[in-house]
């Protein structure tokens, strides 16, 4: 976003909010009326009804898994990690944009982020529970997994072992989906208070009562929680950085060729803001026409999402560059075979692949006519989706299929249940997301008072 | 005191329509010298609590402690664990590897820290609390939508019924009500 | 009579009416309607027939269609097979389902008769603590000496017996995996007739009541049919019936027969003789496609012979004067192939001209008769180049020299083999003659077509089949099925309802080697009792119970029998019978029944004009059969662990192929899998091409033992049956060859050939080590030890587990990985897991080809490491594997949750993840097969090699309770070490300078691999070194 700041005047200074939003009213009511009314448009309708399929399919899969073990995926011995750990490095890279927008925006002072930040947080919690399935699912004996991983006293004296970075994911994972939870809840607070005051019905009157924990505004109040919010964005802020960085460990500790590397932390961060920010755009593009968003998620909100994306992009492409170049220069046989391997070996088309839809294609980004339009962008989000799946395809596994000994090399075919258990997250977090769309405001409307342009002065 | 025992009413509460309406407002109503006074608003003003003598939070470091007690728990629960209470030889590696605790450590200090801090504020405000007398304000739900209120409590020593209220009446809001206990 | 007919004769009748009609529904739909008998018409053809005859049963009689048709389709509820292809999950429902009346509860008790245990024996047994019994396994009727561990009465584990001379106490794959058979929940287990079950005592009767018919006759129209017979007292048996019914007849047929050998010494000698060779003196050694080291008898005392010289030469610097050179040539790699020296991939014809090259090379140096006798043929062309070089080689090794044929090659090539070796004196050095040890040395192929010539002659009215399989080991053009069609009574004995038992009116159970007393001898005569370890686990008899009750001694105690046999003869007989007798048992052999060597005189030799014709491998294709290395001829396609362990070269598993080199494969057009068809005598094969570096052009190789139909649920229909275009030898005659563009997958455990430039195996040959000693760490670079941020840990225990294996010793034979999975209780996982590469080896061996057209091929066994800085044990999340005070690396099975870093961050490769439920824990038998010091591992658990710690903590109690200290070096062998043929595996204590490992490890040709990441494998290998002729430049 750094990429965003220095371009800012040069854009024209469009107002955070469209032409439509005039006062407090109009923006309390219109952002209300998503959640209080008893109409339903078709299409979310729609949605919920996918997603419950995915939901369906996720049940299936994970039922089999249990009851038949991990074998029925298409794992073997130079492959022990395939779609399980691919889906969740991807997953919680998608989570990345969410607390990136509430929380390193809100350092920055950006205050277009008010719009999104809600929806995005909603994102990152919904993906977060999605990435945190696989890692307990993935292992042989998950019953066990589920709680040998925490640190629980015990009168054997049996800890879980601090070296290992599965270890380190369950504290950061765990420490990540805390805070962005509590992040969330605290922003949720004072709206919760709007609902609780313009809700008709006595029951929801009540829900909202109970949600908003008797808000009433008061000056004082608003001190503390100014402060909390700026405090969690200040701590939110190391803590996505470090959450991917510890993801990345998982295969920068270890010793295999094309895990083992220095790059890995700041080029996977930057991966999971480039990803993120692609969830995020294709998420809030149809929701933006489905409720017609269009005064809160302006062009300009577009605009910037495309430039912040722009810049990961470039990130993730020097990262590319830079396992190239380190591949030649450590004169080590094993990295560049690893790389020849990528690039040329059976699985080199992925390669190619990835390089179309993460370098190539966001290119269009420079273009202004692209970052306006919600069509193009939309059209490289998508591509971005795919790339960052590829890209963890084939770090994860093509690294695998061909290490140290060559005896021991082998390929990885993937399984029904491989697939049935990524769609089937996928399912859960549309069905997840669109429930918070129905009943949450999935706007922060306190924040977005704020930025009205005679309310914003301050 | 025997007054203010003496007065049913909680306090009066003013109703303004512009968040710089209220601003000027309580800044005069400090300056008259009233102390017990609240002010209510739809989204964050800055300069507000100030304006009601209300000082800068330290909220900020109670985060701090929170994280540097985080911090060290992260920390000695490692040592604790892989050097004192169960030392096993995993991979050769002695069993004080003060790199390899870091990352636990850290996300401990942020666990620690953002956890503490929101539970100190709602400690701080007091909240969840399922009732207070303001609600009773005739008006005061748009307190949390479009109007600005101001609050002069009755336990105020300068507090009488009639000269507050024409006090606050100077201030032209949009109406000024009395607040039921 | 009528009464005495009664129970045999309601057996078709009654069983058809009340067959259960769900398990008889598949075969009873081919089932004509029953029509009513008619009795007079019976009358009359019983008034037609003169002399006392017999029938089970009016439709036999009546020759009622009913009743041909059972004797066809046989056993209604065995008549279902399974369509689908082998799944595991089927292999343990059905070994689970197959033991419901397997009732074995109380079987796991010693049998009646005192047997003795090797060791001292302990006054009883102490829980805990296995037993140790000498005795004998037997294979195509050839002995081997083994030591059998029993756990309480339960037999779980065979070795070599020290003492014996087949193996001197190393084993091969297949005596590892014979343990598996005598568990094996498929094994056929009551008496049946036509099917159904029946009892002993029923069939005596029945065979008493023919036998006696036939005694009237002579015996004429009764015939025997068994494999190779060695076992003395069997012999025996089989002898006096024949003195008694001298019409009777004995046929022998295995199909593994060493015809040709047997020829060879008729055609060079003028009488059969068996040759035996003392690898240990020889220095020079020639194998005329003699894959010596890994098939036949002698091939693990070969192979131990052989290597314990070269590798105490390279030891010893490798002085040009103590290594041995071995040279081969061969049509496709082998074991013996890819450790010699000089090796040469050549068409059945060249190796013929090869030989008599080589012989006329050498003729300068060779009696008169024999020059003459080759150059009527004149002169052979040298496929190879290095003809005079070796002659020359030979020449300077008179006497310490050995030249060996292989036994498919043809009876000239054998006969050649023994004039060079006379020519060169090894006779009585190198080579000794000795009587066959066959009871009775017959030519197999003629042997088994007199039989059913007979039997198509309708003169065979009893077969008696004794533990062989004809109808599947037959070749095609015998057409042994439809011969036995016309014999009356038939009766088979053998361990499971194979091919036969379906065409069989009797079949009865055979007893497995440890569960029945016996006799055999071993490849040079040496004779051992075969004791049992355990009661029958099922009502089997031996095949001599059952001639006990052709002889008229039925219900004779076999223990009885055999005695009988020792008591009469020299070795035992003379002095106390008894303590000899203890003795003979104790020690697992009869001393003084070696073979004594014969005086031999060559004879004139004079080869046929098509000798020695190579093969256009432009144009022509040959076929040739080869036994398959570890189901042989198919006696062990249900063997799980032999079916899945990978074939020493090709690293195939669960199937056979045909086999072609690069260049035919080129000029067939065909790729890996790709399905072939090999027609020949009327018969087509279909089966899958698989291309092999270094094999000759032109020549297309098909391993038997496969294509079972009946085996069992592991081995039906894995693979192709190439006895469907079998017929007399082992070359197929006027085969055709086409391809198909079907694919058939093969289950290949490796499929990467080259090191790609990795130092893994690293070696040289004996001129470049000797001058550069150090070659093994010249070439790769070594982790620099002050590039490390911790201190490496220091271990106090006194005992320091560490291995070293010897690339120069190690042939592939895969012994090592069996013995293992038998130690270790190692499941299996079936081709579908094998194909998406789950097999479970802790210790697989890596085949690496240095070239496409002549490769190299190196062999690398690779256990686990057991890295002191293990990579493994840093990811593990919950400590499931960590390191022990003596340096292992162990896993805790029941702490795994199974997130398989382990396996990733293993740069070996050596894990091994339990993905599905692979052990069988429902199956009966297999459980008493387990060793009850390993656990048995469940699904989602990682797994690998302990260094056999069972072993390890055994001896440290030991040496705890003997005063303490380090464990005695030698106290520990790992399971591979001590089955590993050639010793290339040493483990011990590497704290202990003193130790054998420690020493090992001390020489310059001991390196590890992948150290440059600086993990530091306790395993460590010594670099390969070869010593091929300064004078031949390949």
């Amino acid at each position: 976003m750094s990429e965003a700041n220095k371009r800012r005047p040069y854009t024209p200074p469009t107002p955070e909010l469209g032409p439509g939003q005039t006062s407090y009213t109009t923006i309390t009511e219109k952002i209300s009326s998503v959640v209080l009314t008893p109409h339903t448009p078709w299409q979310w309708f729609l949605v919920v009804l996918i997603g419950l399929t995915g939901v369906g399919i996720l049940q299936v899969s994970i039922a089999w898994l249990v009851y038949e073990g991990v074998g029925v995926w298409g794992l073997n011995v130079p492959v022990g990690w395939g779609f399980a750990i691919i889906n969740f490095v991807w997953w919680i890279g998608i989570g990345h944009a969410g607390t990136l927008i509430s929380a390193i925006l809100l350092l920055f002072r950006q205050k277009w982020r008010t719009s999104i930040n809600r929806s995005a947080e909603a994102m990152t919690i919904f993906a977060v529970l999605c990435a945190g399935m696989f890692p307990m699912l993935h292992t042989g004996r998950p019953w066990l997994a589920i709680y040998w991983l925490f640190p629980y006293p015990n009168s054997m004296d049996i800890w879980p072992q601090f070296r290992s970075p599965l270890i380190w994911d369950v504290f950061a994972v765990g420490t990540y989906l805390t805070v962005s939870l509590v992040f969330w809840g605290l922003g949720l607070i004072p709206d919760f208070a709007t609902f609780r005051d313009r809700a008709k019905h006595r029951a929801t009157k009540v829900i909202f009562a109970m949600l908003s924990m008797g808000w009433r505004g008061s000056a004082i109040h608003w001190e503390r929680y100014e402060m909390t919010s700026l405090m969690l964005a200040g701590l939110s802020t190391p803590l996505v950085l470090s959450v991917h960085s510890v993801v990345s460990f998982d295969f920068a500790i270890s010793i295999i060729p094309g895990w083992h590397t220095t790059i890995f932390p700041p080029y996977f961060v930057a991966g999971a803001i480039y990803a993120g920010f692609a969830m995020v755009l294709t998420l809030m593009i149809p929701l933006r026409r489905l409720y017609g968003l269009q005064d809160f998620i302006t062009t300009r909100h577009l605009d910037n999402m495309g430039k912040v994306m722009l810049t990961a992009g470039l990130i993730v492409a020097y990262g590319y560059f830079m396992e190239q170049f380190m591949a030649w220069y450590s004169a080590s046989q094993y990295e560049s075979f690893m790389m020849q391997n990528r690039m040329f070996g059976p699985y080199g088309n992925y390669y190619w692949a990835l390089i179309i839809c993460n370098i190539i294609v966001p290119q269009l980004l420079w273009s202004r006519r692209v970052r306006h339009s919600t069509g193009w962008l939309f059209f490289v989000s998508m591509f971005i989706n795919v790339g960052m799946w590829l890209e963890r395809f084939i770090i994860v596994v093509v690294s695998l299929t061909r290490d140290y000994m060559p005896s021991s090399w082998d390929m990885y075919s993937p399984t029904i249940w491989d697939w049935g258990l990524y769609i089937g997250t996928i399912g859960f977090f549309l069905f997840a997301f669109f429930l918070f769309v129905r009943g949450w405001p999935l706007i922060a409307i306190h924040e977005i008072r704020s930025v009205l342009p005679r309310g914003g002065k301050h | 005191m025997n007054e203010s025992h003496s007065e049913p009413a909680y306090g009066l509460m003013a109703e303004f329509e512009e968040p710089e309406d209220l601003l000027s407002a309580a800044r005069r109503t400090f300056s008259e010298g009233y102390r017990k006074i609240d002010a209510f608003s739809p989204l964050p003003i800055h300069g507000l609590a100030a304006a009601i003598g209300f000082p800068q939070t330290n909220i900020g470091v109670l985060t701090f402690i929170y994280g540097v007690i985080g911090g060290l728990t992260g920390y000695f629960l490692q040592y604790w664990v892989h050097v004192i209470d169960y030392p096993i030889n995993i991979g050769g590696r002695p069993h004080h590897t003060g790199p390899m605790f870091i990352p636990v450590t850290f996300e401990m200090t942020i666990l620690f820290a953002a956890v503490g801090t929101v539970i100190s504020l709602l400690a701080l405000n007091r909240l969840p609390q399922p009732y207070h007398p303001v609600f009773n304000a005739p008006g005061f739900e748009r307190a949390s939508q479009d109007r600005f209120f101001l609050c002069i409590e009755a336990d105020d020593p300068q507090y009488d019924a009639s000269g507050t209220r024409s006090f606050l009446q100077s201030l032209d809001p949009v109406n000024v009500a009395e607040v039921e206990p | 009579m009528t009464d005495t007919k009664l129970p045999t004769s309601q057996v078709p009748l009654v069983r058809i009416e009340n067959a259960p009609s769900e398990t008889a529904a598949p075969a009873d739909k081919s089932v004509p309607g029953r029509k009513q008998l008619d009795i007079a018409q019976l009358r009359q053809r019983l008034e037609k027939q003169d002399g006392p005859s017999y029938w089970r049963s009016l439709e036999e009689l009546s020759q009622s269609p009913e009743f041909t048709e059972l004797l066809h389709r046989e056993f209604p509820e065995n008549a279902t097979e399974w369509a689908d292809g082998f799944s595991r999950r089927n292999f343990i429902k059905l070994m689970g389902a197959s033991l419901a009346f397997g009732g074995l509860t109380a079987c796991t008790i010693q049998p009646d008769e005192k047997i003795v245990p090797w060791v001292r024996a302990p006054e009883n047994l102490i829980p805990g603590k296995p037993l140790y019994y000498a005795s004998a396994a037997s294979f195509g009727g050839i002995g081997t000496g083994i030591l059998v561990e029993s756990h309480m009465g339960r037999p779980t584990k065979v070795e070599g017996n020290p003492d014996h001379p087949s193996n001197l106490g190393s084993s091969d794959a297949v005596l590892q995996a014979s343990i598996l058979d005598l568990y094996d929940p498929d094994r056929a287990q009551a008496v049946t007739n036509a099917g159904h079950i029946s009892t002993w005592g029923r069939f005596v009767q029945a065979l008493s009541q023919h036998v006696e018919i036939l005694r009237l006759k002579h015996g004429e129209g009764l015939r025997i049919l068994t494999g190779a017979v060695t076992s003395p007292t069997l012999g025996r048996q089989l002898q006096t019936l024949l003195k008694a019914l001298p019409k009777a007849g004995w046929h022998q047929y295995d199909p593994a027969h060493n015809d040709n050998a047997i020829a060879g010494s008729q055609l060079a000698f003028g009488r059969a003789l068996d040759t035996v060779h003392d690898l240990a003196r020889a220095k020079i050694v020639v194998s005329l496609d003699a894959d010596f080291m890994q098939m036949g008898p002698a091939a693990v005392r070969h192979a131990r012979d052989f290597m314990q010289r070269r590798s105490s030469a390279v030891k010893s610097g490798a002085d040009a004067k103590s290594l041995n050179r071995l040279y081969t040539v061969e049509v496709t790699p082998s074991a013996t192939g890819s450790v010699s020296d000089h090796r040469a991939a050549l068409d059945s014809g060249r190796i013929e001209a090869f030989a008599a090259g080589l012989a006329q090379a050498l003729g300068a140096s060779m009696p008169a008769l024999i020059r003459r006798s080759i150059s009527e043929t004149g002169n052979f062309e040298d496929p190879t180049g290095w003809i005079p070089a070796l002659a020359e080689d030979l020449r300077a090794n008179r006497g310490a020299s050995v030249v060996m044929a292989g036994a498919q090659q043809s009876a000239e090539v054998h006969a050649l083999a023994h004039v060079i070796n006379n020519a060169l004196g090894n006779v009585g050095s190198t080579v000794h003659y000795i009587d066959p040890i066959e009871v009775e040395p017959t030519d197999h192929d003629a042997s088994l077509r007199r039989l059913v010539d007979d039997m198509n002659a309708g003169e065979v009215e009893a077969l008696v089949i004794l533990g062989v399989n004809p109808v599947y080991e037959a070749p095609s053009d015998v057409n042994f099925a439809s011969a036995l069609d016309k014999v009356d009574f038939r009766v088979q004995l053998s361990s499971h309802q194979d091919e036969t038992s379906k065409l069989s009116h009797w079949h009865v159970p055979e007893s497995h080697y440890l569960e029945g007393w016996s006799d055999v001898r071993s490849f040079d005569g040496t004779a051992t009792i075969v004791q049992p370890l355990i009661q029958p686990l099922y009502n089997s008899r031996s095949a001599h119970d059952l001639l006990a009750v052709l002889g008229g001694q039925g219900g004779k105690p076999v223990l009885d029998i055999v005695k009988e046999t020792w008591s009469n003869n020299g070795a035992l007989g003379s002095g106390d019978f008894d303590r000899n007798w203890q003795i003979a048992l104790h020690n697992g052999l009869v001393d003084g029944t070696r073979g004594e060597a014969q005086r031999v005189s060559l004879q004139s030799l004079s080869l046929p004009s098509e000798f020695g014709q190579p093969l256009d491998a432009e144009e022509a294709t040959e076929v040739l059969l080869r036994p398959d290395a570890y189901l042989g001829t198919g006696r062990n396609a249900n063997n799980g662990w032999l079916q899945e362990t990978p074939r020493p070269i090709t690293k195939l598993t669960w199937d056979n192929a045909a086999l072609v080199s690069p260049i035919t494969a080129q000029r067939l057009g065909v790729s890996n899998q790709q399905v072939l068809t090999i027609t020949a005598a009327g018969n087509t094969l279909a089966i899958p091409a698989w291309i092999v570096p270094g094999q000759a052009d032109g020549v297309v190789v098909v391993h038997l033992g496969y294509g079972r139909e009946a085996a069992g649920h592991v081995g039906n229909g894995v693979g192709a049956n190439a006895n469907r275009i079998r017929s007399t030898g082992w070359k197929v005659a006027g085969a055709t060859v086409a391809k198909t563009f079907d694919k058939h997958p093969l289950a290949c455990t490796q499929d990467h050939y080259s090191m790609e430039g990795r130092h893994l195996v690293r070696h040289a040959d004996a001129a470049h080590y000797r001058a550069h000693p150090n070659f093994a760490h010249e070439e790769a670079h070594e982790f620099p030890a002050e590039l490390t941020l911790y201190d490496s840990y220091d271990y106090q225990a006194p005992n320091q587990g560490g291995m070293t294996i010897d690339l120069s010793a190690c042939i592939g034979c895969n012994a090592c990985s069996v013995a293992c999975q038998s130690e270790n209780n190692i499941p299996i996982v079936g081709k579908d897991e094998v194909l998406n590469a789950r097999e479970m080896s802790w210790i697989r061996i890596d085949r690496y080809y240095t070239d496409v057209d002549d490769p190299e091929i190196l062999h690398q066994p690779i256990p686990c490491q057991q890295c002191e800085n293990a990579p493994c044990e840093l990811v593990c999340p919950v400590t499931a594997t960590s390191h022990s005070e003596e340096g292992l690396n162990d896993m805790v099975y029941n702490r795994c949750v199974g997130t398989r870093y382990c396996s990733n961050n293993c740069v070996y490769k050596v894990r091994r993840f339990n993905f599905l439920q692979y052990s069988d824990r429902e199956t009966e038998s297999l459980k008493l097969q387990r060793n009850p010091d390993v656990t048995v591992r469940s699904r989602g658990v990682m797994e690998k090699c302990t260094y056999c710690v069972q072993r390890i903590n055994a001896a440290r109690i030991d040496t705890k309770k003997s005063g303490g200290g380090a464990i005695p070096d030698g106290a520990v062998q790992t399971a591979c070490q001590q089955a590993c043929p050639t010793q290339a595996i040493a483990f011990g204590n590497v704290a202990d300078p003193e130790s054998q490992v420690s020493q090992l490890k001390a020489t310059k040709r001991n390196y590890g691999i992948l150290t440059e990441l600086n993990t530091k494998p306790r395993t460590t290998y010594l670099a390969r070194v070869n010593n091929p002729n300064p004078d031949i430049r390949s």
